[in-house]
C-alpha cells in the first residue's frame, strides 16, 4: 500500500493532485511528491524491519498528517474540487482506521508471541522461564562427542557462564557459575536420563537460585562421520537482583550465548582448544565481541592481568 | 617490534607494538623476512570493510623464519629455524570445510564467528590482518607474527628459491590461479580478466598455464596493461575503447568463454555517470560494492560461460544482472582462495619455471615506508604494481 502510493505520488504527482482536487495549488506540487517519498520510507520500514509494530505506528502518524493537510485544503476550496477532496478525505480516514487497527494488532501480537524473555523478565523484575536451543555439527563420531559432554567437568571449557562443574556422584554434580552470571551462584544437578551415544538430560536439584535443566541429543550426521549436537537449556529466572544479573548476563540476544558456547564446544573437540585471536584473546571469556582490543599482540602487563583487564 | 597499523580511514601508521606470544598450543611465532601490500588491504584502508579498529596490524601476505613453536605443534610438521610461507586464511585442518579443502571457510578459526555469521549467513575463516570480522588476528606487515594452527597452514621452503619467488604463494598467486581454475579452461577458450593488478596478472598467467587459447587483460592503467602485454596477454583499455565491442571483436562476436573478475568492490567505470551513481551509493553505504567489473563480466560472457569472481566483495550490491545470468545459462563461481590447497602444486610450477611470480614486483621498500607504499599503490603512482616490504 505504502509502496504503491509512494511510487504513484513520485512518478505521477499531477494525476494524484487532480484526483485529490488540489491541482490548482502550487504548494501541492511540492507537498505531493514529499508525501510520496514519506510513503516509500514507510514501505521500506514495514518490509524490512523486524519491529513492524513501530513502523505501523509511523503510518498512523503519517495519516494524521495527511488528514490535517486535507482539512486545510477543504477549508480553502468549493465545488467539484471540494467534493473530490471530501471523497479523498473519506478514503484517508478509512485507511487511518485500518492503520490504527494494524498498528495496535502488530504491537499486541508482539506481546503475545514473545514467551517471557530475559528482557521482559528484567523489565518486570519478576523473572520468567527462558528456553534456549542451538545446534552444531562436530566432525567426530557420536560416541566421542557424547563422552566429552557426559564428563560434565568439561562443560566449563566451552560454556561461558560456568566457572566449574564438579562430579559428586554417579549422576550428581555441583555447578558454579562464572562471576558475571551472578556472584556466588552455585547449585547441585542430577542427570535424569542418559542413553550412551544419544542423549543426556539433567536438571538442577534442591534449592537452586536459578533452577535450570538441559537436554543434549547426539545424532549421526548424514555425512557418516560427523555428529549433530542439539541442545535445549531452560532457566527459571528469578525476580530481584539475581534475576537482573542473570538477565544482564544474557543480554538482548540470549540465543547468541548458546550459539557461541557450541562454537567453542566444536573448537575444543575438533582442534583441541578454544581459538584465540589478538582481538579476542581470552577464549570463552570474551563476553562481548565488541569493542575488542586492537588486532596487535598483548603486552606482558595485559597478559598478566588476563581476562579481567 | 615495528608494525604497520590501521590508523583510521585513509591512514596507516608504522608503530612500536608488543612482540607476539604463543596464545594457543598450535601457534608458532615467525620472524618475517618479506611481506607485501595486497590490493585487498586498500579496501580496509579506504574504509569499506567494517569492524576495523585503530591499531590493528595489517598484512596477510608474509613469510619468514620460525622462531618459536607451541607445545601442540608436532616436530615433524614444523621446527624452529624452518623457512615458511604463511597462507592468509587461518585453517584448523579438522572441520568439515577443511576436510573438503575449503580452507577459507574453516569453521573453527574465527573467534568472532557471530559477527561474520550475521553479515554472511554463515561464518568464514580467520584471516591475518583483515578486520575483526575475520577474527581480529594481527597481520604480517610487521617484524614478527603469531601463526595459529602452524602445523596446518605454513608451507616449508626447503629449496634455495628467493623470498620474492615464493612470497606470493601466501595469497595472490593461489588466488589468481583459483580464479582461472574455477573457469574449467578448455583449449579453445578465450579468457577475459578484469583488472590487471597483481591478482589479475596471476589469473592471466594461470589461464595460459591451464591451456587457454587467448587471454585478454582489461584495465585502464597503461603501465599495467603494458605489463600484461609483455607477458603475452591482449590488453584492452576501458578508458579508450568500448569494452563490449572490443571483446566481441576479439572473439569473433561470441564473447569471452570465461570471464574473471579480479577487481572487486572498488571498481571504476569508463562512464563517469555510472561510476558516480555507484560511488555515491557506496559513500552513503546504501550498497557496499561498486560492482562495474562484475556487471560487465556477466554481460560480456558468452552464453553458457563461466564468470569467476576473485575480486573481494564485502556486503551488498545493487543492480546485479540476474536476467543475463539466468537466461544465458552462466555459471558464477567464487570464493576467498583456499590457499592451502594450491601452495604445493604452485611451488612446483615455480620450481619448474612455468610461472614467474617476480615479474609483477615494481617496488621493494623497508617496512617503515609502508605508508608511502600504500599511497603510491592506491593512487597508481610511479607505475606501482606490487610492493614488497622488508621488516
Amino acid at each position: 500500500m505504502s509502496l504503491g502510493l509512494g511510487v504513484a505520488q513520485l512518478a505521477a504527482p499531477d494525476t494524484v493532485r487532480r484526483i485529490s482536487g488540489v491541482d490548482d495549488s502550487r504548494r501541492s506540487r511540492t507537498v505531493v511528491p514529499l508525501v510520496g517519498a514519506r510513503e516509500l520510507v514507510h514501505a521500506a520500514g514495514l518490509l524490512t524491519s523486524r519491529r513492524k509494530g513501530v513502523w505501523a505506528w509511523t503510518r498512523v502518524a503519517g495519516d494524521a498528517m495527511d488528514l490535517t493537510s486535507l482539512g486545510i485544503a477543504i477549508a480553502h476550496r468549493g465545488g467539484r474540487r471540494r467534493r473530490r477532496l471530501l471523497a479523498v478525505t473519506g478514503a484517508v480516514a478509512g485507511i487511518t482506521a485500518l492503520d490504527v487497527l494494524t498498528a495496535v494488532r502488530a504491537t499486541q501480537a508482539k506481546k503475545i508471541r514473545s514467551v517471557p524473555t530475559v528482557r521482559s523478565a528484567r523489565r518486570a523484575s519478576q523473572g520468567g522461564v527462558m528456553e534456549l536451543t542451538a545446534a552444531t555439527t562436530v566432525r567426530k563420531p557420536a560416541s566421542e562427542v557424547y563422552a566429552f559432554w557426559r564428563d560434565l567437568e568439561n562443560l566449563p571449557t566451552f560454556m561461558a557462564h560456568l566457572e566449574q562443574v564438579r562430579t559428586t556422584g554417579d549422576r550428581t554434580s555441583h555447578w558454579a557459575a562464572a562471576a558475571p552470571f551472578g556472584r556466588n551462584v552455585e547449585w547441585d544437578a542430577e542427570i535424569i536420563e542418559e542413553t550412551p551415544g544419544e542423549r543426556i538430560a539433567w536438571r538442577s536439584i534442591g534449592d537452586a537460585d536459578v533452577p535450570n535443566a538441559g537436554t543434549v541429543r547426539f545424532v549421526p550426521a548424514p555425512d557418516g562421520v560427523s555428529t549433530e549436537v542439539h541442545v535445549v537449556l531452560v532457566y527459571e529466572i528469578p525476580g530481584g537482583s539475581l534475576g537482573k544479573a542473570v538477565a544482564k548476563y544474557f543480554g538482548e540476544e540470549p540465543h547468541q550465548q548458546l550459539d557461541d558456547d557450541l562454537r567453542r564446544f566444536k573448537q575444543v573437540l575438533e582442534t583441541g582448544e578454544v581459538v584465540r585471536s589478538d582481538g579476542a584473546p581470552w577464549g570463552k571469556r570474551a563476553r562481548k565481541e565488541f569493542p575488542q582490543r586492537p588486532a596487535q599482540p598483548l603486552s606482558d602487563a595485559e597478559l598478566e592481568k588476563g581476562a579481567d583487564a | 617490534m615495528r608494525a604497520n597499523t590501521w590508523a583510521g580511514r585513509n591512514s596507516v601508521e608504522v608503530r612500536d607494538v608488543p612482540d607476539p606470544k604463543i596464545l594457543n598450543s598450535r601457534d608458532a611465532i615467525v620472524r618475517i623476512t618479506s611481506t607485501a601490500i595486497c590490493g585487498s588491504d586498500l579496501h580496509l584502508v579506504d574504509g569499506y570493510v567494517p569492524t576495523m579498529q585503530d591499531g590493528d596490524i595489517l598484512g596477510h601476505e608474509f613469510m619468514g623464519e620460525v622462531v618459536e613453536v607451541g607445545s601442540g605443534v608436532p616436530a615433524d610438521k614444523l621446527r624452529i629455524g624452518d623457512r615458511v610461507v604463511v597462507p592468509f586464511p587461518i585453517a584448523c585442518g579438522a572441520c568439515a570445510a577443511c576436510a573438503a579443502e575449503l580452507y577459507s571457510c574453516c569453521e573453527n578459526t574465527n573467534p568472532n564467528a557471530g559477527i561474520s555469521e550475521k553479515m554472511f549467513g554463515h561464518p568464514t575463516a580467520g584471516i591475518f590482518g583483515y578486520s575483526h570480522l575475520t577474527g581480529g588476528f594481527a597481520g604480517g606487515q610487521a617484524q614478527y607474527a603469531r601463526v595459529p594452527f602452524a602445523d596446518v597452514g605454513p608451507l616449508k621452503i626447503e629449496s634455495d628459491l628467493t623470498d620474492e619467488q615464493v612470497l606470493f604463494l601466501s595469497d595472490i598467486l593461489p588466488t589468481g590461479y583459483m580464479g582461472a581454475e574455477m573457469c574449467d579452461i578448455q583449449p579453445s577458450d578465450v579468457v577475459a580478466v578484469w583488472g590487471a593488478g597483481p591478482v589479475g596478472q596471476f589469473a592471466m598467467d594461470s589461464a595460459r598455464v591451464l591451456g587457454a587459447a587467448k587471454v585478454i587483460a582489461i584495465d585502464k592503467e597503461p603501465y599495467r596493461l603494458r605489463m600484461a602485454e609483455q607477458a603475452g596477454h591482449v590488453p584492452v583499455n576501458f578508458d579508450e575503447v568500448d569494452v563490449r565491442s572490443t571483446l566481441l571483436e576479439l572473439t569473433g562476436g561470441r564473447g569471452p568463454d570465461k570471464c574473471i573478475d579480479a577487481v572487486g568492490m572498488e571498481a571504476t567505470h569508463g562512464s563517469a555517470h555510472i561510476a558516480a551513481y555507484d560511488r555515491v551509493k557506496q559513500a552513503v553505504r546504501s550498497e557496499t560494492e561498486r560492482p562495474h567489473a562484475l556487471r560487465q563480466a556477466i554481460m560480456s560472457c558468452r552464453s553458457g560461460g563461466v564468470v569467476s569472481v576473485i575480486g573481494v566483495y564485502g556486503g551488498l550490491m545493487d543492480k546485479f544482472p540476474t536476467g543475463a545470468w539466468m537466461n544465458r545459462a552462466l555459471t558464477l563461481r567464487t570464493g576467498q582462495c583456499h590457499v592451502q590447497r594450491y601452495m604445493k602444486p604452485l611451488l612446483r610450477r615455480i620450481e619448474r619455471g612455468e610461472i614467474d611470480p617476480t615479474r609483477i614486483i615494481t617496488h621493494t621498500l623497508p617496512l617503515d615506508q609502508a605508508p608511502h607504499g600504500y599511497d603510491i599503490f592506491k593512487n597508481k603512482q610511479d607505475n606501482c604494481e606490487k610492493i614488497v616490504l622488508k621488516p
